[in-house]
């Protein structure tokens, strides 16, 4: 069971503002009903000044409660002030909203954008949210499960600041079936997060903080369930490994050691090294 | 509060409870111990392994160990075989197993076993000619449930064992009996099953306890080493009461049976029926008559699974859906999808599961109270065309 604050229960219950506004100026569109979740958001203005805001949505609780609250929040500001909404700003004020539902703040905000670029398109005045570090193709379709674009996952990773695929995934969906766009999304954090990496270490820095992680985080658990681990080499971010004692001999067990210490090399050290037994 | 999730989990049986009781105050010896005070828990242990070996018709009480759930019972099965039959690496099951199975296979992937998942049609019901095909001489294990836990379908595992054996007698045939346990008879006897699986607390046993029918022929390298407990193969002082649990929940269950597929069954269809004269943007994922008597799985076109389960949690109902919402995952459920369910249906598909404790006053309740729920979210749907076309159709 999801954790859900009081808000969200309160806007699924009673949702606002529901339905479809016929004479709408505006209306943005996101999600789809195969992805499992979609919104419809209308807009009436009043020159430049949200007169009435509308919607309808299928979803999930979080997905109603996005949509619902947007309406609120949008109703009597004036598009200037609506284009700085984030889907932070939405799951803020549902007094937040459990990580793997970001993506439904994520839709709302999807459709508030996607409203106001059919709107200025038409005023030829549409200007691209700014995102540093990206390529020039924010079109391009990343992760083809959710039709998931490279400007939809720089703009969620610039506003949450999301380090890591699976924080990626709760806010787009991206990478949530069949996983194939994993190593395009790791791409996309690694090019965005470049600046901010440390200065790329030494030959010799890796392997002292290789042996360190090893000798204080990952052989003391092993050695709870009476085996051990060795470290035999590092030549580029491959990490080779020797298990001895419980652990050895066995197939299964080795598979899943050998995958605890990835992740936690990973984790510590680098995220591109790779574990292997020798 | 109407309590429909009963493939989830179901409640321990008062009358379960009493009979562990003892065991959990004043019974409390170590079974394996020489004094008389464990005599007791030692007797109450082969009782317990004679009701399951009757639950599960198997001819030995040795044939019968207790696990800690379905899943260890399963892991047990799967891995014990495999790794005292190294040299075959080839390894079948269905594209709708629970993924302590399917889960399973894929780490078994990895360490290099060559795998193939029979499909299942529309209805749920497995692909026979399929499975056929993929077996081989080399083919170490098939693994297939015998009801779905989602839509409640059964295989015929009888059969099924009899194709195995035919095309390759010596390939290892395990069923994962989770969901057919206390729903319809299980009966080892005359079969060429080789290892059945079941966990207690899908049929009023408390949760963390399992057992495993082996064949005498079968053998299993253990998952946990240690003691000789379970004749060696599962060592670890034996949970006393609640295997006691799980051998009284076996014996009830055998009671109940004929009332199970008669009586929850007549609920079930009721249910069923209801729901769908009722919503008319309701179908039936599966339909065949071949299902565990418990078991309804339903789609809702064009409305999300979670917002239905919330606003039926709302008015005290517990149910659960194949949603990926609810789950965390992203995707909809693997067997409804293995089954083809329309996009429309398949984001918005409910599971409804009683027990013999489930009464006709709950069932007419989520009968009546269903269309108004329904009301409240398709009048929040984008799909308003959609819906009303299907209003249509449906009269
Ligand atoms: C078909 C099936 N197999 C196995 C299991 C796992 O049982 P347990 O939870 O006891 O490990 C379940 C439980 O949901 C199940 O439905
Ligand atoms: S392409 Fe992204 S999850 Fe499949
Ligand atoms: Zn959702």
């Amino acid at each position: 069971m999801w954790e859900y604050s009081d808000k969200v229960l309160d806007h699924y219950r009673n949702p606002r503002n529901v339905g479809k506004i016929d004479d709408a100026d505006i209306v943005g569109e996101a999600g789809s009903l195969a992805c499992g979740d979609s919104l419809k958001l209308y807009i009436k203005l009043d020159g430049n000044i949200i007169k009435d805001a509308k919607f309808q949505t299928f979803g999930c609780g979080s997905a109603v409660a996005s949509s619902s609250i947007l309406t609120e929040m949008i109703i009597g500001k004036t598009l200037e002030e609506v284009k700085k909404i984030t889907n932070k700003d939405i799951a803020d004020a549902l007094g937040g909203l459990p990580q793997e539902k970001m993506h439904c703040s994520v839709m709302g905000q999807e459709a508030l954008e996607d409203a106001l670029k059919k709107y200025y398109k038409e005023e030829d005045e549409w200007e691209e949210l700014e995102l540093t570090g990206s390529s020039d193709n924010h079109d391009k379709v990343i992760c083809t499960c959710f039709n998931v674009t490279e400007g939809q996952i720089l703009e969620a990773v610039k506003i949450n600041g999301l380090k890591t695929v699976e924080e990626v995934t709760n806010y787009t969906k991206a990478g949530g079936a069949c996983g194939r766009c994993k190593g395009a999304i790791k791409n996309i954090l690694d090019e965005y997060w470049k600046n901010e990496t440390p200065v790329e270490l030494t030959p010799t820095q890796k392997i002292l903080k290789i042996s360190k992680v090893i000798d204080q985080q990952i052989s003391p658990q092993l050695q709870k369930d009476g085996g051990d681990i060795e470290l035999i080499d590092v030549e580029g971010n491959t990490v080779k490994v020797k298990l001895t004692g419980m652990c050895s001999g066995c197939k299964n067990a080795s598979m899943t050691i050998k995958n605890f210490v990835e992740s936690v090399l990973k984790d510590k050290v680098d995220s591109r090294l790779e574990v292997e037994q020798v | 509060m109407i309590y429909f999730d009963n493939n989830a989990t179901t409640r321990v049986d008062e009358k379960v409870l009493e009979a562990m009781l003892p065991y959990l105050k004043e019974d409390y010896a170590n079974p394996s111990s020489m004094y008389d005070f464990a005599k007791k828990p030692a007797a109450a242990i082969k009782e317990a392994r004679g009701k399951i070996k009757d639950f599960l018709g198997a001819n030995n009480e040795k044939e019968i160990f207790f696990t800690s759930c379905g899943s260890e019972s399963a892991n047990m099965a799967i891995k014990g075989t495999l790794s005292c039959n190294k040299e075959k690496k080839h390894i079948i099951t269905t594209k709708v197993e629970h993924p302590c199975v399917l889960n399973l296979y894929k780490a078994l992937e990895k360490d290099g076993y060559e795998t193939d998942y029979i499909s299942v049609n529309s209805e749920g019901e497995l692909d026979i000619e399929e499975l056929k095909s993929k077996i081989r001489k080399d083919t170490a294990l098939v693994s297939v449930m015998y009801a779905n836990n989602e839509n409640g379908v059964i295989n015929p595992v009888k059969e099924i064992a009899d194709i195995v054996k035919t095309i390759s007698p010596e390939t290892i045939f395990f069923v994962d009996a989770v969901q057919a346990s206390g729903k319809i008879p299980i009966n080892v006897k005359d079969t060429q099953i080789d290892m059945l699986g079941i966990s207690g607390h899908k049929f009023h046993a408390p949760k963390g306890v399992g057992a495993l029918y082996v064949r005498p022929s079968v053998r299993l390298t253990p998952l946990i080493n240690g003691g000789h407990q379970e004749r060696g193969l599962r060592a670890g002082t034996e949970n006393v009461p609640y295997i006691v649990g799980i051998g009284k929940a076996a014996e009830l269950a055998m009671d109940s049976l004929d009332y199970e597929m008669k009586e929850v069954k007549r609920l079930r269809d009721k249910l069923e029926e209801g729901i769908l004269k009722n919503v008319f943007n309701a179908r039936l994922n599966s339909s065949v008559s071949n299902r565990v008597p418990n078991t309804s799985n339903i789609g809702f076109e064009y409305v999300e699974g979670e917002l239905i389960l919330l606003h039926l949690s709302d008015i005290g109902v517990c149910a659960s859906s194949g949603s990926a919402c609810t789950s965390g995952s992203l995707e909809p459920s693997h067997v409804l999808r293995a089954m083809g369910i329309p996009f429309t249906a398949l984001h918005g598909s409910i599971r409804f599961s009683l027990s013999r404790f489930s009464t006709e006053k709950e069932v007419d309740y989520v009968i009546e109270k269903l269309p108004d729920i329904m009301d409240k979210i398709t009048a929040i749907s984008p799909y308003q065309e959609e819906l009303m076309k299907l209003k249509q159709r449906r009269g």
